[in-house]
């Protein structure tokens, strides 16, 4: 899917700049623009690929991602050698933190400090096409609504696709659950099973601490029609400014890849097996970063 | 009726319902050397090849009985199938699901061995938690937020029932997306239009398919051995937005509110055609997987989306309502 070319590009947004493409020229390191002109996702002659992904359109979303994974996030990555260059393969990651910061520093990851590199692709939420401008914005930067048949037609075309098992249980737990992974869901290992696909788990270090969550008001979150209503320190008490996520130090480490035999019509009992096994590795992976981190935000 | 039939080849005799729309048109264009051709419609018949006979009847009269009774078919292609946004359900129902039950039953009654019967995509209906691409087995929930094509949908699913209830018939149901071209409807009238409306905040990727490349599936639908649900698409799918400005058009952006409103008042007034719940189709994804039928139908797409652009640049060479 993804290849890297060795001759330096002229991007082609710079050949007919505009003032706003003219500033995100400046933004953007060359090697995000290296990398992103590099990415081979199956896009027809007009830039799209099938779900409507326009690999060019990362450039208005990379300086910003850019800057929270290297500056604010200083993110520590490990094991990136373990997403194969080409094919298709499933990332299956602990979710924490509230907002989803770790699936922008995985994506963020992949793209630039690896080489070639490899386009993540995240399943969202289904209501999320409904939301105005967020739905073209994620389409256009590789996110695909998160259905099993979608999920199945990307891992056939050869994508690199993010999961995370927990979903919102993992993500809106209260600190006290920090780093205890939730239960995974089987979907995903009933899809590498059909597609044969490789599983890469990874385990996110950080995520629980720009958060911490004291209370988790569900109630409260389901009149407004959200999944969760986390309450912080600082949010709802000081406002927006409260919601802001602590700069605390990312540390991402990518596992080998693990490959289940079987079939994907087996009972959950033998599905619920191979899940163990990744959650099981996620969870050493956790322990071991947990006891090599020296600080929360160094 | 001419009587050209080959002595040693069988040249298949066939009945197109619908004849004399932009579509039942290009049928029987392309149709009308290899095979006998017959249509039927209500509406007069213009712009046609003069060796197909030709009757002016409503398909729901008794007259159009003796058509089966008269001529020995192979194939029936119903394409007698309307959607007219300013008539009423009742008058939808009436003539799409009447019609359909008759050209059913008149079938079974006369052994015709093959039935096509033009469906289309917007049964699947856009939602914004569809597939990507949606295969045949998807539920139709196309009339869950626009009413007015109940009648496509429950037509849809009664030809889904022919399965069973007559075995011996080789059904096949086609479920082509957005046919472009020359033709007169809602996707063709959109692009058409000087500054096309899109809603501020949404721009889902949309699929085409030229009127020529649903000819050519309903032509290999012919086949005999051929049955069953088949999704046709054209080309690689592409954002509406950029669709349009291929054209060389800029499109006219509008807060899904203020679009809706005016929108009902137009219609309201009798202003537009447009009803407001089709603003859907330019929000959310509606597209089909159309891997099936170029598997087992053989088809592929012959124009391209530059040409399918070409095309709509020009005028509409018809502007009758199908």
């Amino acid at each position: 899917m993804s290849d890297t070319s060795s001759t330096p590009q002229t991007p082609p947004w710079e050949h007919n700049a505009s003032t706003i493409d003219g500033i995100i020229s400046r933004l953007l390191s060359d090697q995000a623009k290296e990398h992103i002109l590099a990415l081979k996702e199956g896009q027809s002659e007009d830039g799209f690929d099938p779900f409507g992904f326009e690999p060019h359109f990362l450039r208005y979303v990379a300086p910003l991602f850019e800057w929270l994974y290297r500056s604010y996030f200083a993110t520590e990555v490990s094991g990136l050698e373990h997403i194969p260059d080409q094919g298709s393969v499933l990332l299956i990651s602990n979710h924490s933190g509230q907002i989803p910061i770790d699936g922008i520093l995985i994506g963020t990851s992949a793209l630039l400090d690896r080489s070639p590199p490899r386009m993540v692709r995240s399943m969202v939420e289904r209501w999320v096409p409904e939301i105005p401008f967020f739905s073209w914005i994620f389409a256009r930067a590789g996110q695909v609504v998160g259905t099993r048949e979608n999920a199945r037609r990307l891992l056939k075309q050869g994508a690199c696709v993010l999961v995370f098992p927990e979903g919102v249980r993992g993500i809106s737990k209260t600190y006290d659950q920090a780093y205890q992974l939730q239960e995974f869901g089987l979907g995903f290992m009933r899809l590498a099973l059909e597609t044969n696909t490789p599983i890469v788990p990874v385990a996110v270090i950080g995520g629980e601490e720009q958060m911490p969550t004291v209370l988790n008001l569900k109630k409260l979150g389901k009149i407004i029609g959200a999944p969760a209503f986390p309450v912080t320190l600082t949010w709802p008490l000081i406002g927006p400014l409260g919601a802001l996520p602590l700069p605390v130090k990312y540390r991402l480490q990518f596992g080998e890849p693990m490959h289940f035999e079987g079939s994907e019509d087996d009972e959950d009992r033998i599905i619920r097996q191979h899940v163990e096994q990744v959650q099981q590795r996620i969870e050493d992976m956790l322990q071991q970063g947990l006891e090599q981190r020296e600080g929360i935000f160094i | 009726m001419p009587s050209r039939r080959s002595r040693k080849k069988h040249t298949p005799r066939v009945l197109i319902t619908g004849i004399a729309g932009n579509l039942g048109r290009a049928v029987a264009r392309r149709l009308h050397r290899s095979t006998e051709l017959l249509g039927i419609d209500r509406r007069p018949v213009q712009h046609m090849p003069r060796d197909i006979n030709i009757e002016v009847v409503d398909i729901r009269r008794r007259r159009a009985e003796d058509i089966f009774r008269r001529e020995k078919l192979d194939a029936v292609v119903h394409l007698n199938i309307m959607h007219d946004p300013r008539s009423s359900q009742q008058h939808h129902h009436d003539f799409n699901l009447g019609g359909t039950q008759k050209i059913s039953r008149l079938c079974a009654e006369h052994n015709i061995p093959k039935l096509i019967v033009l469906s289309s995509a917007n049964v699947y209906g856009p939602h914004p938690d569809n597939d990507q691409f949606l295969l045949e087995d998807a539920p139709l929930m196309g009339s869950q937020n626009f009413g007015g094509i109940r009648d496509l949908v429950a037509l849809d699913m009664f030809c889904n029932t022919f399965f069973w209830r007559y075995p011996e018939i080789e059904t096949v149901l086609l479920r082509p997306t957005h046919i472009v071209g020359r033709v007169h409807n809602a996707p063709t009238r959109y692009l058409r239009l000087d500054k096309p409306w899109m809603i501020l905040g949404f721009d889902p990727m949309i699929q085409l398919v030229h009127v020529e490349d649903v000819v050519t599936a309903i032509e290999l639908a012919l086949r005999p051995g051929i049955r069953g649900i088949y999704n046709i698409a054209g080309p690689p799918p592409t954002p509406v937005s950029h669709l349009i400005e291929r054209m060389g058009k800029k499109p006219q952006y509008y807060p899904e509110l203020v679009a809706r409103k005016v929108l009902q008042a137009a219609w309201r007034m009798k202003l537009s055609d447009w009803p407001a719940p089709e603003l859907d189709h330019i929000k959310y994804v509606c597209m089909v997987d159309d891997t099936r039928a170029r598997k087992e139908l053989g088809y592929t797409h012959q124009h391209e989306l530059e040409s399918i652009l070409f095309e709509l640049r020009r005028p509409p060479a018809y502007t009758r309502r199908i």
